[in-house]
């Protein structure tokens, strides 16, 4: 089982998901943020399956290993769905939603297909492999994607503040995450660095919690001093 | 090696977006302006400087808190020790730095005054209240 530092992250973050999912109904907004709610909803159901697994089989069982890099991958896709949730709301304007679905789908078809190619020429445990190699695969696209996204937000002037919060937010999380996984190979022998990946994991629902708390749908910012530059 | 460049590279995406999600947290309060008696409680002029934060975030002590605030306040916080930091540190390197680093830490002071006139305006409510009763 894991210690109370583990289960306090765990249950502090399982407790702010739902947070967030509660908050948009209370804002009205569970359907405009459909796939952000969907990922959250099923985070916290992994969440509750992966302490029921972990009770009743164990840490270092195969039952729990198998749950956990399943639902890892799940849930990386699940954060890709909304991921390009928000872009089809920043090039909804312009049209170009159909093109981005096409893309997205074509990235994520590309994924699973790069995935497959790393895990096959391996043996054994091919399922297992896959699922990992997909989630940290989708992972960095992730993070590529949540910066050219951006990117495009700086370019077209955005001001929507709940779109542009829930985008930084996810660029935190994303970039934060990916530094936990290097310093986890880099120094995995301090017991700290296990602690911060899922402590991370609590950023991304308490910041998007804050953001659909503060901010109305209406609620602007000026985009001019997002880049500002001091001359 | 890998690790440690994909490290490196997080980190400064990381920064870039933290920077850029407190700039956004200032920049949704850049629109309100200051009450009166925020001016003469803060002794802020006109716009506030960096230099007020630190007198401002003292005055917040002073004020029941609203929840709503504490994040934003704390992230607001953390980027202006980066702040002080890059100040006085890259700054005396490459001076063209201070004047960005001042104009920054400048708008988390104004947040700061913001997040103030909003606990005032919730004290006067409460004491509304109390009266009310």
């Amino acid at each position: 089982m894991p210690g109370p530092i583990a289960s306090l992250i765990w249950y502090l973050g399982t407790a702010l998901e739902l947070a967030f999912v509660v908050c948009s109904i209370a804002r009205n907004s569970f359907y405009r943020y459909f796939f952000l709610n969907l990922y959250l909803l099923l985070t916290v159901g992994t969440s509750v399956a992966r302490h029921l697994i972990l009770g009743w089989f164990g840490l270092n069982s195969s039952q729990y290993r198998y749950m956990y890099f399943y639902t890892d991958a799940l849930l990386t896709l699940a954060l890709y769905l909304a991921l390009i949730s928000l872009y089809l709301r920043v090039f909804g304007e312009l049209n170009f939603g159909k093109h981005v679905r096409l893309l997205a789908v074509l990235l994520l078809l590309g994924t699973v297909i790069f995935s497959y190619a790393v895990v096959a020429q391996s043996a054994g445990r091919l399922s297992t492999l896959f699922a990992y190699e997909l989630s940290q695969n989708l992972y960095f696209v992730g993070l590529v994607l949540t910066y050219l996204l951006w990117g495009a937000v700086i370019k077209l002037r955005e001001t929507r503040t709940r779109l542009v919060q829930f985008i930084l937010a996810l660029g935190v999380y994303f970039s934060a995450y990916a530094a936990g996984y290097a310093l986890l190979n880099l120094e995995s022998k301090y017991s700290v660095v296990l602690t911060i990946g899922p402590a991370l994991g609590c950023l991304l629902p308490l910041s998007w919690t804050i953001t659909m708390w503060r901010h109305s749908e209406d609620s602007r910012l000026v985009p001019a001093q997002l880049v500002s530059v001091h001359r | 090696m890998m690790a440690a460049l994909i490290f490196v590279v997080s980190v400064i995406t990381l920064l870039m977006f933290f920077v850029s999600y407190c700039r956004s947290l200032m920049a949704s309060s850049s629109s309100h302006m200051l009450s009166r008696e925020v001016r003469e409680v803060t002794g802020i002029p006109e716009l506030p400087c960096g230099q007020d934060f630190v007198r401002v975030m003292q005055l917040l002590q002073l004020c029941p808190e609203r929840r709503e605030d504490r994040t934003g306040l704390q992230a607001v916080g953390t980027y202006f020790k980066i702040l002080n930091f890059i100040e006085q540190s890259i700054a005396r390197v490459v001076p063209s730095i201070r004047a960005w680093a001042e104009h920054e830490r400048a708008g988390c002071a104004n947040f700061a005054a913001v997040v103030l006139d909003r606990r005032i305006a919730l004290s006067r409510e409460i004491l509304a209240e109390q009266g009310g009763l």
